[in-house]
C-alpha cells in the first residue's frame, strides 16, 4: 500500500529532488569555479607579464634583438641585453647544482640503500627541516656566513663581498633537500626483486646501489635534479642579498673567461635579483623600468615552465622504458 | 661428471675431504656426495623461530625438492643456502651450512663469494631493465670477468643456450630483457644465474609465475642442467617435484611450546620413494592431499 | 675458459669489493654529514647572533637616572619605575619644543599636561588639523620607557660578541673592545673607554618581540612585523583555503575525464612550480595597480593612498599557496577509500551529501594538515612582498586591511642588507623569532597528521 502511494506520489518527489537540484548546483558551480580560478591565475600571469613586456619592448631605446642578443645591461646607457642577467642565474644555479647534486644523491643513496631505520629516523626530518626554513634567512646565512668564510680562506682581496660562488653554495644547501627526497623516492620505486637479484649474484651494497638501482631509478633522479634546477633559477632572497645588484656586463672574445665572465668571487645580479632590486626602490608605473622587470619576468617564466614540463615528460618517458 | 668445465672453485675447502667421492662413478640408489650440508638449521625472524632443527644433505648434480604446506619455512631454507637472510635486518640462523665442508656462516666468510657460487632464480621473473646481452654480462663483470668483449659474447651465448634461450633471443640481443614473455624472462633469469659458473642453482618456485607451457620447458631445462649443476628447488606443485626431482624433502609446520609455528623437515627420501613409500604419516597425508 | 679470476686471485678481487665499499660507505656518509653540518651551521649562526656579550656605552646610564629621582638603583630597575617618575626623567632631559611635539602626538597623561599648558592646549585642539594627541589614547608605560631609553639613556652599541664566545671569552671580548680603543680612538667618536659598559644582551627578547621598529638598532622591535604577518597570515588562509579545498573537491569528486579537468589539472601542477617572484609580479600589476580601488579601500571610503596594502599581500601570497593547498587537499581527499563513498551513495544521498557528510570529514585532518603546511610556506615568503610594497620602515601597527604593512621576512631582508653591525644581531633574531614561530606551525602540523591517521584504520 505505501509503496504504491509512494510511487505514484509524483509530485512530493519532484519537489524534494527539485529543492535539492539547485543548491548542489549552486554548490558545484562554486566548486567548479574554484577550480577554474587556477586558470585565471594562469592567465593573469601571462596576460600581465606579456602586456607589460609589450610595452617594454615598444619603447624607442629597446628592441626584442638587442634583449635577446646583447650581452650588457645598462639601463642609463640605454642598454637592455638580457644575457648579463641571464648569465648570473645560470652561474649560481650551475654551483648550486654542484654542491646540491652530489650531497644530494648520496644522501638519497646512503638512505635508500645502507641505513637503517633509526639513522634514517633522525636524518629525514633534519632534511625536512631544511625545506621549512624560509629563503631570506639562508640569505641571512650566505652573508654572514658563508661569504666572511669564503673570505678568510681564499682573501678578502680575491673574494669580492657580493659574490657568486657564496650565493650559489647556499642555494645548494637550500636545493639538497628536494634532490634528496626526489632521488630517494625514485629509488623506492625500484622494485626489491630487482635487488635481490642483484645480491644473488653476488653482488656487494655498493654494486646493488650503484650499478642496479640508481640505473634504474635514473630518470626520476634526472626529474628530481631539473625540478630542482627549475628553483634555483627562481630564487629570489639568497641571491640578492648575496650576490649583488651589478649585472655582470661582459663582451665575448674581448673578456677573459675565467677571469671575467666565469669568476665566482665577484658579484652578479641574477635575473629575479634584478627584479627584486628594481621593485624595491622606487618605482613609478610606466617607466621603463619599471615594464622591463616584466620582461624578464617573462623570460623566468618561461625559463622554469620549460625545465618543469622536461622534468615531467622525463618521468613519463621512464614509465614507459620501465614497462 | 665434471671434468670438461672446470669446477666454478673450491675456495672454501682446502680441504680434499670429498676427493674419494668424485672419483666414485655411478651407482647408489642414494648418493652420499653431498654438496652441501645442512645440520641443526634454525632460522628466526626476531623471536619467532620460522624454522628449526633441519638436517639434510643435498646431493651434487641432482635436483633435490623441497616441499610442503605454505608456511612451512622451505623458501626460508633455500634462501639459507645462499646467505640472502642476511638482507633481512631481523634474520639470525644457528646451526651450520656446510657447503663443500666449510660453514658459510662462520666469521670472515664473505657472503658474496658464496652467492657467488650458489645462484638463485626467483618466483617472479626479475630481468634488469637492461639489454639482453647486458643482463648476463653484469652478473660476469661485477665477479671480475676479465675476458675480451668477444669472450663475454661467448660467455653470453653459452649461457642462453644452457638456458635454452639461444636460439629465440639470438637475434635481438641489444634488446631490454623486459621485452620477452614469462617464460622468457625466467630463462634469462636462469641464462644469467649460471653465467656467473655457480656450483649450485637454487630456485624459488620458478613457474609458479608462469603458464603451463612455459612451465614445462624449465622442467626441460632443469633436467639438462643438473648435469652441470646442483639444483635445489622449493615447490608447492607435487607434481612437479614428482617429475623433476631426484630427491624431495618435505617440511610441516609443527606447533611449539609457545604457540609459535615453526618449520620442521619431516622426512627426505629420493623422490620416488617418498610419493610411493613414504615413511612418515604426515607425509601420505600431505601428498594425498589431507591438507596443505 | 677461465674467464673468472679464482683461488688468490679471487679473494683478491673480494678484498678489493670490500675496501670499495667501506670507502664508499665512507664517502656517500660524509657528503650526507655535509649537508647536516650545514643546517647545523645555519642554526648555529642565528642563535650564536642572537644572543651575547655587547659593549655599549650609554649617554646617562639607567641606574643615575633611578638616582636622580631619589631611589636606591641597587634595588631599583628602570623599567620598574612607574610612567610618572619616568615622564620626570623625560622632562629633565629633553628640551620643551621636543617634549611639546611628543605629547601633541599622544599625551603623556589623560588628567594632565607636561609641556603644554591647558589654554593652548584646547586652543590648538579646537582647531582645524588639529594633532593626534588631542584624541589619542594617552601612551603606556612601556611607550613612555621606550622614549626614556631613546632620549635620555640613547645606549650606543659599540661592539657586539657571538654567544659561545660570550659564554666561554669573555675576557677575550673585553680585551679586543679596549684595544681598539687604544689602536683607533676616532672609530668611536668622543666615547672613552671607561664609558663602556660590557652586559649580556639577549637581541631576541619580550621586549624585542613587542617593540616596533626604530632607526636605532638598540631599541628595535619586530611587533609591527609580527602584526603585519599575522595579518597577512589570515587574508591569505581566508582566501586560499575555500577556495583551494573547493577546487580539490571538485577535481576529485566531480570533475569527469574530459580535456578541460585535464588541462585544470596540468596548469595547477604548472602553477606550483612558478617562482614565487612571479607571483609577486602578478600581485603588483593586479591587486596594487589594477584593483588599486578596491585594494586601497577607496571603494569603501578609509581611503590609503595607494594599492600597497596588507589585503594586496595577502591576496597575492593567497594566489601563491592556491595550487599547494588544492593539491594537497587533492591528495586528503583522494586518500579517502572508495567504500565510504559507496556506502553514502547507496544510501540514495547525492554526490554532494556524500562528499560534505562522509568523504570530507574524514579528509578533514589530512587538508587541515596541508593548510597549515602552505600557511608556513607562506610566512617565510619574501620576495612577492617586496614586489607588492612593503614598506621600508613603518612604525605603526597594521590597523585593517588597508593598511600599510611590513612583514618578519621583509623586516630580516631590510636587516641583512644594511652594513651596521647591530643589524646583523637583529636580523638574527628575527630569523630565530621567525623560525621557531615555524617550528610550532610545523609541529602542530605532525601532532594533527600522526594523532588523526592513527584513529583511521
Amino acid at each position: 500500500m505505501t509503496l504504491q502511494s509512494q510511487r505514484t506520489d509524483q509530485p512530493m518527489r519532484d519537489q524534494l529532488r527539485g529543492r535539492r537540484r539547485p543548491l548542489e548546483r549552486a554548490v558545484i558551480g562554486f566548486l567548479f569555479t574554484a577550480a577554474a580560478i587556477s586558470i585565471a591565475i594562469t592567465i593573469g600571469i601571462l596576460w600581465e607579464l606579456g602586456s607589460e613586456s609589450l610595452l617594454f619592448f615598444q619603447d624607442e631605446a629597446v628592441s626584442l634583438w638587442d634583449f635577446l642578443t646583447t650581452t650588457v645591461w645598462q639601463p642609463q646607457a640605454g642598454s637592455f641585453g638580457i644575457w648579463p642577467l641571464i648569465l648570473g642565474t645560470l652561474l649560481i644555479t650551475v654551483i648550486a647544482l654542484i654542491v646540491a647534486i652530489p650531497i644530494g644523491l648520496a644522501s638519497a643513496i646512503y638512505l635508500s640503500e645502507y641505513a637503517g631505520a633509526r639513522v634514517r629516523g633522525i636524518v629525514k626530518p633534519l632534511l625536512e627541516i631544511l625545506v621549512g626554513i624560509p629563503t631570506v634567512v639562508f640569505g641571512f646565512f650566505a652573508v654572514t656566513f658563508m661569504t666572511p668564510l669564503l673570505r678568510s680562506i681564499f682573501g678578502v682581496s680575491v673574494v669580492n663581498f657580493f659574490n657568486v660562488l657564496s650565493a650559489g653554495i647556499v642555494v645548494g644547501f637550500l636545493i639538497v633537500p628536494l634532490i634528496s627526497s626526489l632521488s630517494e623516492d625514485a629509488m623506492a620505486a625500484v622494485p626489491s626483486s630487482l635487488r635481490q637479484a642483484a645480491y644473488a649474484l653476488g653482488a656487494s651494497r655498493f654494486e646493488v646501489a650503484t650499478r642496479v638501482v640508481v640505473p634504474a631509478a635514473l630518470s626520476g633522479i634526472a626529474a628530481g635534479i631539473v625540478i630542482a634546477m627549475s628553483r634555483a633559477i627562481g630564487e629570489t632572497m639568497v641571491v640578492t642579498l648575496a650576490a649583488g645588484a651589478a649585472p655582470r656586463n661582459f663582451h665575448l672574445g674581448t673578456d677573459p673567461l675565467f677571469g671575467h665572465i666565469l669568476d665566482p668571487f665577484d658579484s652578479a645580479q641574477t635575473m629575479t635579483g634584478y627584479i627584486a632590486i628594481t621593485a624595491s626602490g622606487d618605482l613609478s608605473y610606466n617607466t621603463i623600468d619599471y615594464n622591463s622587470i616584466f620582461a624578464i619576468g617573462l623570460t623566468l617564466f618561461f625559463m622554469t615552465l620549460g625545465l618543469n614540463s622536461l622534468s615531467r615528460r622525463i618521468v613519463k618517458r621512464f614509465r614507459q622504458e620501465y614497462e | 661428471m665434471s671434468q670438461e668445465r672446470p669446477r666454478a672453485g673450491i675456495d672454501l675447502a682446502r680441504s680434499r675431504a670429498r676427493s674419494e667421492d668424485e672419483d666414485r662413478g655411478e651407482g647408489g640408489v642414494v648418493t652420499t656426495d653431498t654438496v652441501i650440508d645442512v645440520e641443526h638449521l634454525d632460522v628466526f625472524y626476531a623471536d619467532f623461530k620460522a624454522v628449526g632443527g633441519v638436517t639434510l644433505g643435498f646431493p651434487t648434480n641432482e635436483i633435490t625438492a623441497l616441499i610442503g604446506p605454505s608456511g612451512c619455512g622451505k623458501s626460508t631454507v633455500l634462501r639459507s643456502l645462499n646467505r640472502m637472510n642476511d638482507l633481512i635486518p631481523t634474520a639470525r640462523v644457528e646451526g651450520t651450512v656446510a657447503y663443500h665442508g666449510r660453514d658459510i656462516y662462520a666469521d670472515g666468510i664473505d657472503p658474496v663469494e658464496i652467492r657467488r657460487r650458489i645462484g638463485m632464480v626467483f618466483q617472479k621473473p626479475n630481468p634488469f631493465p637492461k639489454s639482453i646481452h647486458d643482463n648476463i654480462a653484469w652478473g660476469a663483470k661485477i665477479n671480475g670477468f676479465r675476458g675480451t668483449k668477444v669472450e663475454m659474447a661467448d660467455l653470453v651465448e653459452q649461457a642462453l643456450r644452457s638456458a635454452a634461450l639461444w636460439d629465440e633471443v639470438k637475434d635481438k640481443l641489444s634488446e631490454s630483457g623486459l621485452s620477452l614473455s614469462g617464460g622468457q624472462q625466467q630463462r634469462l633469469c636462469i641464462a644469467r644465474a649460471i653465467a656467473t659458473q655457480p656450483d649450485v642453482v637454487l630456485m624459488d618456485e620458478p613457474c609458479s609465475a608462469l603458464d603451463p607451457i612455459a612451465t614445462l620447458r624449465i622442467e626441460e631445462l632443469m633436467l639438462e642442467l643438473k648435469r652441470d649443476y646442483s639444483i635445489i628447488i622449493v615447490t608447492h606443485n607435487m607434481q612437479q617435484a614428482a617429475r623433476v626431482s631426484d630427491n624431495t624433502a618435505f617440511l610441516n609446520v609443527s606447533m611449539g611450546e609457545t604457540g609459535q609455528r615453526t618449520g620442521r623437515l619431516v622426512e627426505f627420501s629420493p623422490t620416488d620413494q617418498l610419493f610411493t613409500r613414504p615413511r612418515e604419516q604426515a607425509t601420505e597425508d600431505y601428498i594425498t592431499g589431507r591438507f596443505g | 675458459m677461465t674467464y673468472f679470476p679464482e683461488g688468490d686471485e679471487y679473494q683478491r678481487l673480494l678484498a678489493r669489493k670490500k675496501t670499495k665499499g667501506h670507502f664508499a660507505k665512507f664517502g656517500l656518509l660524509t657528503l650526507l654529514i655535509l649537508a647536516v653540518l650545514a643546517l647545523a651551521s645555519l642554526l648555529y649562526t642565528i642563535v650564536s647572533d642572537s644572543f651575547g656579550l655587547v659593549a655599549v656605552v650609554n649617554e646617562k646610564e639607567p641606574s643615575q637616572i633611578v638616582a636622580d629621582l631619589g631611589y636606591d638603583p641597587a634595588r631599583v630597575s628602570l623599567d620598574s619605575l612607574d610612567k610618572a617618575d619616568l615622564v620626570t626623567a623625560l622632562e629633565g632631559a629633553i628640551s620643551n619644543n621636543v617634549g611639546r611635539r611628543l605629547e601633541r602626538d599622544r599625551r603623556f597623561f589623560d588628567d594632565r599636561l607636561v609641556f603644554e599648558t591647558q589654554a593652548t592646549w584646547d586652543e590648538i585642539c579646537a582647531s582645524s588639523g588639529a594633532p593626534t594627541g588631542c584624541t589619542a589614547s594617552p601612551r603606556g608605560h612601556d611607550d613612555v620607557l621606550l622614549l626614556v631609553e631613546e632620549r635620555v639613556v640613547q645606549p650606543d652599541i659599540i661592539a657586539a660578541e657571538g654567544l659561545l664566545p660570550s659564554i666561554f671569552d669573555r675576557r677575550g671580548f673585553e680585551e679586543k673592545v679596549r684595544t681598539a680603543f687604544a689602536t683607533n680612538p676616532e672609530r668611536f667618536g668622543d666615547y672613552t673607554v671607561d664609558q663602556v659598559r660590557f652586559e649580556w644582551r639577549a637581541w631576541l627578547n619580550m621586549r624585542f618581540l613587542t617593540t616596533p621598529p626604530n632607526s636605532k638598532p638598540e631599541l628595535a622591535g619586530i611587533r609591527t612585523a609580527i602584526l603585519g604577518s599575522a595579518w597577512l597570515v589570515v587574508i591569505t588562509v581566508a582566501f586560499a583555503v575555500p577556495v583551494g579545498v573547493g577546487a580539490a573537491i571538485y577535481l576529485e569528486e566531480f570533475a569527469r575525464k574530459n580535456r578541460i579537468n585535464d588541462f585544470i589539472q596540468t596548469n595547477i601542477n604548472n602553477l606550483a612550480g612558478v617562482p614565487s617572484i612571479i607571483y609577486g609580479m602578478l600581485g603588483l600589476a593586479v591587486f596594487v595597480r589594477l584593483l588599486e580601488p578596491l585594494t586601497s579601500g577607496s571603494l569603501f571610503g578609509t581611503g590609503v593612498d595607494s594599492g600597497r596594502t596588507v589585503l594586496s599581500a595577502g591576496l597575492t601570497l593567497g594566489l601563491l599557496t592556491l595550487p599547494v593547498v588544492i593539491i594537497t587537499s587533492q591528495e586528503a581527499i583522494r586518500a579517502v577509500p572508495n567504500s565510504l563513498r559507496q556506502a553514502g551513495m547507496s544510501l540514495g544521498a547525492t554526490r554532494w551529501q556524500t562528499v560534505r557528510s562522509q568523504v570530507l570529514p574524514v579528509a578533514l585532518p589530512g587538508i587541515l594538515t596541508g593548510t597549515i603546511l602552505a600557511i608556513a610556506r607562506a610566512i617565510g615568503e619574501t620576495a612577492p612582498l617586496i614586489l607588492v610594497g612593503a614598506a621600508s620602515f613603518i612604525t605603526l601597527d597594521p590597523s585593517g586591511p588597508f593598511s600599510k604593512f611590513t612583514a618578519l621576512p621583509i623586516q630580516i631582508f631590510q636587516w641583512t642588507a644594511l652594513p651596521q653591525f647591530e643589524f646583523k644581531n637583529l636580523a638574527a633574531a628575527a630569523s630565530l623569532a621567525l623560525l621557531v614561530m615555524l617550528l610550532a606551525l610545523n609541529s602542530v602540523a605532525v601532532i594533527l597528521r600522526n594523532r588523526y591517521s592513527r584513529r583511521f584504520p
